[in-house]
C-alpha cells in the first residue's frame, strides 16, 4: 500500500489536495480536501442585503456571475420582487457568457495539458512525461486551439463587462434585474463576439472533445458513478416562473425525482467544524470551525441530498434534461460540458433576439425589514444555493451551499464518500510518480477549491457559519 | 502599442523570471491577468516573463510544481519577480491556506510569502487582497488574513483593484521587466495608474456638477447618491475601461464605483449603495440661514451638503424627477414640502 498525494493540485480555480491510497496500482481510497477557509459566512453578517450580490461574487473569480445571480435571486425571494422581461433575459445573458468563459477555460486552460503536450516553455514545463497518446500533428493542432481558447475565453469576458461594467465581478447582476438597456449598438456588438465564440465552439472545442475521446477511449471506464444527480435549474425563462432552460431535478440511482429543497442537509464528521452527530438542513445547521478536530480532513462540509451524495455539473444537467445519457464518467462530463457550451450559445443568440429595447431592464423596490428568501441555481459546476435571513433591514443570516462542496465533500457521517472521492476509488495508477489519472479524473468535475471555500452553515445566525476555503 | 512592438522592444530585453503564487484568493486576480488584450496570455509567457510558476496554468501539479518554487528562488535570487495573489492569512500559525507539503507537513501561505518574498527581485501584490487585505480581510476577518506588505519586511508594489485591470497588472510587469520599479505613490501603488480620483476623470461629472442623479440603479445619470465611491476611489477605470478590449466600467453600466481599488474595500466602502458622507461638494449658492435651517434635515436624512446646495439654489426640485435613492428620496420630498413649500 501506498499513499500518494498531490498537494497543491494545480490547474483548479484555487489550491486544493488530494490522497489517494493506492494497492496494486489500484485506488482503494481517496480523500479530497479544501486546504484553505475564509469564513465568507461571517463576514456576510450585519451587512446591507444589497451588498450581498457584489461581495458574495468575491467567493470565486471565475464563476462570479453564478454567486451573484443566487444571491440577487435570494434578495428577490425575500423582497418579494421579480425583474422586468429584460431583466431576466439580460442576467441570462451575462451568466451563460461566463459560463462559456468557465467551460473554455476548465476544458482548454485546466484540462488539456493532461492530455496534449505543451511547448518547451514555462509554465508548461515541467510536466509529465507519459501517457501523451496524440500524434504530433493532432497535438500541436490542439495546442494551436489552446492558445485560441486564451482569445475567446477572453472573449467571453468582453461580453461580460459589455452588459455588466466590468468582469469578473460585474455589476449589473443586482436584485430587480440588470442595469444595461438593450439598445442596438451594445447588442450588435453582444452578437458580433457572441458569433465568434460560438464558431470556436463548433470548429474547435466539439472537435477536440470527440477526438480526445477517441484517443482516450479508456477514460469513459475511469472515474464512474451510477447517475446521482442534483440540480436547481439554470437560466430561468421569462414567461413561466419557475420554469428553467436547463431544468431543476434529481436523479438517485438512476431514478428521477422532483427537487425538494427540504431534503438537504449537512454531514460535519469529517469536516473541520464543531457539531452534533445528526446531519442538518442548511436552514437548521450550524458549525463552527474547529482546524484540530480530529478525523476531519477538509475544510468542505459534506452535503447531502436525502443523505446520497449527489454530482452536479454540465452532465447532470445534460442527464436531466434528457439530452445526453451514454455514461457517467471522466470522458462523458468532458463531452457534455461541451455540449453544454454549445447549447448555452445557441440559446444566447436566441435570447439576444428576444429582448425589447426601450422596455425596462430593473425593477426598484425596498430593502424588507424582516424577511428570508433562498437563491436557487445551477451553475459552471452544479448547485448553488444562496440562504438569507434579513432582521432589522441587515442580514442576520447568510449560509451558500456551492457546487464544489457537493462534488469535492468529504465523506459523509455514514463513512460514504463525496462523488470525486468515488470517482477515484478504483482508478488504476499506471506510473505512481506519474500519477497523471488523478488529476484528470478531478478536472473532468472542474473542481473549484475557492468555491468550496466559502459556505457553510445555515439556518444559525450569520456569527455561527463557517465558510470553507 | 502592438504586441508586434512588444516582441521587438522584448527582445532586446531578457524576460525575467517570475512566480505567481496563490495564496488565500478567488483566482479572480488571475483570471483578470489572463483577461490582457495587448499583450495575452501568451505573448505574456513567450515574450514578456519567464512565467515559472502560475497556480491557475501550470502543467505540473504536487510536489513537482512545488520544486519549482524552490528551485526559481534559488537559482534566480534577487532576479525573480514574485507575484502574490490572494491575503495571507495569520490565524492558526498560517494553516487557513496551504500552497503545498513540505517533509509531510503543510506548507502555509505565509511561510511561502516570506521565503520568497525575501529572496525575490520585487515583490507585486495583484489585487486588493494582497495590496490591502480585501474582502478575504473584512470584519470580521476569520483567517485573520493580511496584506502581503504585512508580513514581509520588504517593498512591495501594490497594485490594487478587486480584481485588478489587466492594464494595471500587465502594465506594471512590463515596467519592471523593460525598466524597473516604476514610479509609486504613498501607498506604493504605480502613479501611472492610482494617482487621480475616479470622480473626478467621471465622464459624468457633470451631471455631479448640475444635481442630476440616479435613484436606482440603471439610470444614465450620476451615481453619487446610490453609493458611488468615485469621490473616494483612486484608479483610473474611466478612462481605461474593462477587460482587455475596454468595453466598459461600472458607471457606464449605470452602476455606481464600490471602491474596490481602495485600500479600505469593502468595509470602508460599504454600505455599497449608500452616498459617502463627508464628499467636498462645489460651491453652495444661498444664504446662511436658509441652509441652516435646512442643515438639520439634511443631516438627518443623512444627505450631504451637495444636496443641500442643490435644494437651496432651487435645482434639486427641478430634478427630482431624475433623482435620488430609494426610501430617502420619499422622505426627502416630505421633509421639502414642509420646509419649502413654496420652492417649485
Amino acid at each position: 500500500m501506498k499513499k500518494i498525494t498531490l498537494n497543491p493540485l494545480q490547474r483548479t480555480q484555487a489550491p486544493c489536495s488530494v490522497e489517494v491510497t493506492v494497492e496494486n496500482h489500484k485506488v482503494i481510497e481517496a480523500r479530497c480536501s479544501g486546504v484553505f477557509f475564509r469564513g465568507f459566512e461571517l463576514l456576510m453578517q450585519g451587512r446591507d442585503p444589497r451588498d450581498a450580490s457584489y461581495l458574495t461574487m468575491r467567493i470565486c473569480g471565475i464563476c462570479s456571475a453564478a454567486h451573484g445571480t443566487a444571491a440577487s435571486l435570494a434578495l428577490e425571494d425575500a423582497a418579494g420582487v421579480r425583474p422586468p422581461y429584460n431583466g431576466i433575459i439580460m442576467r441570462n445573458l451575462v451568466h451563460g457568457a461566463d459560463i462559456l468563459q468557465n467551460h473554455l477555460r476548465n476544458f482548454y486552460l485546466y484540462t488539456l495539458l493532461d492530455y496534449v503536450r505543451g511547448p518547451q516553455l514555462s509554465p508548461f514545463v515541467p510536466g509529465y512525461t507519459q501517457d501523451y497518446r496524440l500524434g504530433e500533428k493532432d497535438n500541436e493542432h490542439m495546442l494551436q486551439h489552446y492558445y485560441q481558447a486564451l482569445d475567446t475565453s477572453r472573449l467571453c469576458h468582453e461580453l461580460v463587462a459589455l452588459l455588466g461594467g466590468k468582469a469578473p465581478f460585474p455589476h449589473c447582476l443586482l436584485a430587480g434585474g440588470c442595469t444595461v438597456p438593450p439598445t442596438a449598438d451594445i447588442l450588435m456588438e453582444f452578437a458580433s463576439k457572441l458569433k465568434k465564440i460560438n464558431d470556436f465552439l463548433d470548429q474547435a472545442m466539439l472537435p477536440d472533445v470527440y477526438r480526445l475521446a477517441e484517443v482516450y477511449a479508456d477514460y469513459y471506464r475511469i472515474g464512474c458513478r451510477t447517475p446521482n444527480f442534483l440540480e436547481f435549474g439554470m437560466f430561468p425563462e421569462t414567461r413561466n416562473k419557475g420554469n428553467h432552460y436547463f431544468p431543476a431535478g434529481v436523479m438517485i440511482e438512476g431514478r428521477e425525482e422532483k427537487l425538494n429543497p427540504g431534503e438537504i442537509s449537512e454531514h460535519l464528521k469529517y469536516a473541520r467544524y464543531n457539531g452534533g452527530p445528526e446531519p442538518l438542513h442548511p436552514g437548521a445547521g450550524r458549525s463552527e470551525p474547529r482546524p484540530e478536530k480530529e478525523g476531519a480532513y477538509s475544510w468542505v462540509k459534506a452535503p447531502r441530498y436525502r443523505d446520497k451524495p449527489l454530482e452536479g455539473g454540465p452532465l447532470s444537467r445534460l442527464w436531466l434534461k434528457g439530452e445526453y445519457r451514454r455514461g457517467v464518467s471522466t470522458m462523458d462530463r468532458l463531452v457534455a460540458r461541451a455540449l453544454e457550451a454549445k447549447t448555452t450559445g445557441q440559446l444566447m443568440e436566441r435570447w439576444v433576439q428576444e429582448l425589447q429595447p426601450g422596455q425596462p431592464v430593473f425593477t426598484d423596490f425596498k430593502v424588507p425589514r424582516e424577511a428570508e428568501g433562498a437563491g436557487l441555481t445551477s451553475t459552471m459546476r452544479g448547485p448553488l444555493g444562496h440562504w438569507i435571513r434579513i432582521e432589522k433591514g441587515r442580514l442576520a443570516h447568510y449560509q451558500i451551499i456551492t457546487p464544489t462542496a457537493w462534488n469535492f465533500s468529504p465523506r459523509d457521517n455514514s463513512g460514504r464518500s463525496g462523488p470525486v472521492e468515488e470517482a477515484l476509488t478504483g482508478i488504476e495508477i499506471a506510473n505512481e510518480a506519474e500519477p497523471v489519472e488523478i488529476g484528470r479524473v478531478i478536472r473532468a468535475f472542474d473542481v473549484c477549491s475557492s468555491c468550496n471555500a466559502h459556505v457553510i452553515t445555515a439556518g444559525a445566525p450569520a456569527r455561527n457559519l463557517v465558510i470553507l476555503p | 502599442m502592438d504586441t508586434r512592438d512588444l516582441a521587438g522592444l522584448a527582445a532586446k530585453k531578457p524576460r525575467p523570471p517570475m512566480i505567481l503564487l496563490g495564496t488565500n484568493a478567488c483566482g479572480g486576480n488571475t483570471i483578470s491577468l489572463l483577461n490582457s488584450h495587448d499583450p495575452g496570455y501568451r505573448s505574456m509567457i513567450e515574450d514578456l516573463m519567464d512565467c515559472r510558476y502560475n497556480y491557475l496554468t501550470m502543467t505540473a501539479e504536487g510536489q513537482m510544481s512545488s520544486k519549482v518554487l524552490k528551485k526559481t528562488r534559488e537559482e534566480y535570487a534577487g532576479e525573480y519577480i514574485l507575484v502574490v495573489d490572494g491575503t495571507v492569512p495569520t490565524k492558526s500559525g498560517g494553516l487557513y491556506a496551504v500552497v503545498g507539503e513540505r517533509n509531510g507537513r503543510p506548507h502555509t501561505a505565509l511561510q511561502a510569502v516570506q521565503e520568497l518574498g525575501a529572496k525575490a527581485g520585487h515583490v507585486v501584490a495583484m489585487g486588493t487582497c494582497a495590496s490591502f487585505g480585501g474582502p478575504f480581510a473584512a470584519a470580521p476577518n476569520p483567517s485573520g488574513s493580511r496584506p502581503v506588505q504585512a508580513v514581509l519586511n520588504r517593498k512591495v508594489i501594490n497594485v490594487p483593484g478587486c480584481p485588478v485591470n489587466p492594464g494595471w497588472i500587465m502594465g506594471t510587469l512590463a515596467h519592471l521587466a523593460w525598466y524597473g520599479e516604476p514610479e509609486l505613490d504613498e501607498l506604493n501603488r504605480p502613479k501611472m495608474f492610482y494617482s487621480e480620483t475616479i470622480h473626478n476623470q467621471c465622464q459624468r461629472r457633470h451631471y455631479f456638477d448640475n444635481s442630476i442623479f440616479a435613484r436606482s440603479p440603471g439610470e444614465p445619470w450620476c451615481m453619487y447618491l446610490i453609493g458611488c465611491k468615485g469621490p473616494v476611489t483612486y484608479a483610473d477605470c474611466p478612462y481605461r475601461q474593462w477587460c482587455g478590449e475596454h468595453v466598459s466600467w461600472p458607471v457606464k453600466a449605470n452602476t455606481n464605483c464600490i471602491g474596490c481599488a481602495s485600500p479600505e474595500f469593502p468595509d470602508g466602502c460599504a454600505p455599497f449603495f449608500e452616498h459617502l458622507p463627508d464628499v467636498q461638494l462645489p460651491g453652495i449658492k444661498a444664504s446662511a440661514n436658509r441652509i441652516g435651517m435646512l442643515a438639520g434635515a439634511i443631516t438627518a436624512l443623512g444627505i450631504g451638503a451637495h444636496l443641500a446646495g442643490s435644494i437651496i439654489t432651487g435645482r434639486l426640485p427641478a430634478n427630482l424627477g431624475k433623482g435620488f435613492s430609494l426610501s430617502t428620496r420619499e422622505k426627502l420630498i416630505s421633509k421639502l414640502q414642509q420646509l419649502l413649500p413654496k420652492n417649485k
